[in-house]
């Protein structure tokens, strides 16, 4: 399959963003959106591991489950090897970058089980992408993530101090704000698909 | 056989991975300090960041590793920087006094004019954002709490007259509220001074600060001929006094024609 890679950034970040448009991770993208800062360490453990996971399942799906005609085992497959991967990354990382694990470390078991990193992989595999464009969706999809989610953040950190209704207060204005934030990525959704 | 085929690849699969993960675990096992879980347990608790690192845990790390002296802890104090030390068998170094948060502003709704009437977010740092504040003096404190808000220990509270009081069981000095303080008008200090305090905070000159305010200082001097213990300084327009000279004698209440002088709240140090 032959497919632009730039073509793949640009429709990854915006025109088919994973939290605005696929509907994918909204549950970090609510929970983790409360700071600035935090949004942004977020934001690079996802890119971390959605590049190593895609790339791992990649592998996994082209060398034993396509062979041996497994496809239907793909997602109980992946859902194990990301987890065993998280795991594997956060032991090692612990041990041998202690400043990197302090600032990801509390981010990785959130996402072991994230559905943007198992949605990711079972897209990858799904398009048919080869292990560059796996990798290049891989990031694209993570700088989209940490996009939205800095995005959310920063309208989060003025709406704390803004006045708002008390029936509105807390999760139903940020439900409301996500809303209009998938509303304004529309605007990208015609501009390319692949 | 493909049913065979798939719980052989996929167990193999889990197999390889906990074989993997039990390796890793032992092969990179961290060992981590004891202590740094008992000096954990000793510190307040709060993260309130005083000590200048990232929360309590932090701080313990650094503490057991020996990069950092162990009386950093500020809400802590004396007491537990002797049991720091005691965990590591050092002699302690505790010689912090207990510090305490202190509003150096007098300026309540009633003798302090406003610029404007304020009706947005009650919030100071919000309040700033309109002119530099609704108070027409601007060293004086805005009163709408966010010092109350950020506070970890709930030792502040505002007051009726619009200015936040402090609690002095409570306050810790960790110096929160300080930083948070968009005006600059909470100071850190030393909890067991005794004597007078001058309570504001304004460099102005004398007729631009009588302009705004009834009790601001406006740096007449008319204390420092008052003061038998020559204690008082004046700089910048606002007088202070040394409370180590200060012996509380009342002297300069009768000289201050503008009332900013007051008595240090006393403090039960437990």
């Amino acid at each position: 399959m032959d497919v632009n890679l730039l073509a793949i950034v640009f429709v990854a970040i915006l025109a088919n963003n994973i939290v605005l448009s696929q509907f994918l991770g909204i549950c970090p993208y609510l929970g983790v959106s409360n700071r600035l800062e935090t949004s942004m360490g977020m934001g690079m453990a996802v890119i971390f591991v959605m590049t190593m996971s895609a790339v791992v399942t990649w592998v996994i799906d082209t060398f034993l489950l396509v062979p041996f005609d497994l496809i239907y085992l793909r997602t109980i497959t992946f859902i194990l090897v990301i987890a065993g991967l998280v795991q594997l990354v956060e032991t090692v990382l612990k041990k041998t970058n202690p400043t990197l694990f302090r600032a990801m470390g509390i981010y990785l078991p959130l996402i072991t089980t994230n559905c943007t990193i198992l949605g990711v992989a079972l897209l990858n595999v799904q398009a048919g992408y080869n292990i560059i464009q796996t990798i290049v969706y891989a990031i694209a999809t993570g700088i989209g993530f940490t996009l939205a989610l800095v995005i959310m953040a920063g309208i989060r950190e003025r709406l704390e101090l803004a006045n708002v209704s008390s029936y509105l207060r807390g999760a139903a204005v940020s439900l409301v704000t996500a809303g209009i934030l998938s509303l304004a990525f529309m605007g990208f959704k015609g501009m390319m698909t692949l | 056989m493909d049913f065979v085929l798939a719980v052989v690849i996929i167990g193999g699969l889990g197999l390889i991975i906990g074989g993997f993960l039990a390796y890793s675990a032992l092969r990179f096992a961290v060992d981590e300090d004891p202590r740094v879980e008992t000096i954990c347990d000793l510190l307040p608790g709060a993260n309130c960041g005083a000590c200048g690192f990232a929360g309590c845990a932090d701080y313990a790390e650094k503490a057991v590793k020996g990069e950092v002296a162990l009386d950093c802890c500020i809400p802590g104090g004396k007491d537990v920087c002797n049991s720091i030390s005691e965990v590591m068998g050092v002699e302690s170094t505790a010689s912090a006094d207990k510090k305490i948060a202190e509003v150096r502003c007098v300026g309540t709704n009633e003798v302090a004019r406003n610029k404007f009437y304020y009706q947005g977010v009650p919030d100071c740092k919000a309040a700033m954002m309109y002119g530099k504040g609704f108070k027409a003096c601007q060293y004086g404190c805005l009163g709408l709490g966010t010092c109350v808000e950020v506070c970890p220990f709930d030792a502040m509270h505002m007051g009726d007259n619009g200015l936040p009081v402090v609690d002095a069981e409570s306050c810790t000095g960790c110096g929160i509220c300080a930083k948070a303080c968009p005006r600059d008008v909470i100071y850190i200090v030393n909890a067991n001074r005794t004597g007078k305090v001058i309570l504001c905070n304004s460099k102005d000159r004398g007729k631009a600060v009588s302009d705004v305010c009834e009790v601001g200082c406006i740096g007449c001097k008319a204390c420092i001929k008052g003061c038998p213990q020559e204690a008082i300084a004046v700089e910048n327009n606002l007088a202070s006094i040394d409370s180590d000279k200060c012996n509380d004698c009342g002297e300069c209440l009768d000289f201050c024609k503008r009332d900013a002088m007051r008595d240090v709240v006393k403090i039960a140090v437990g």
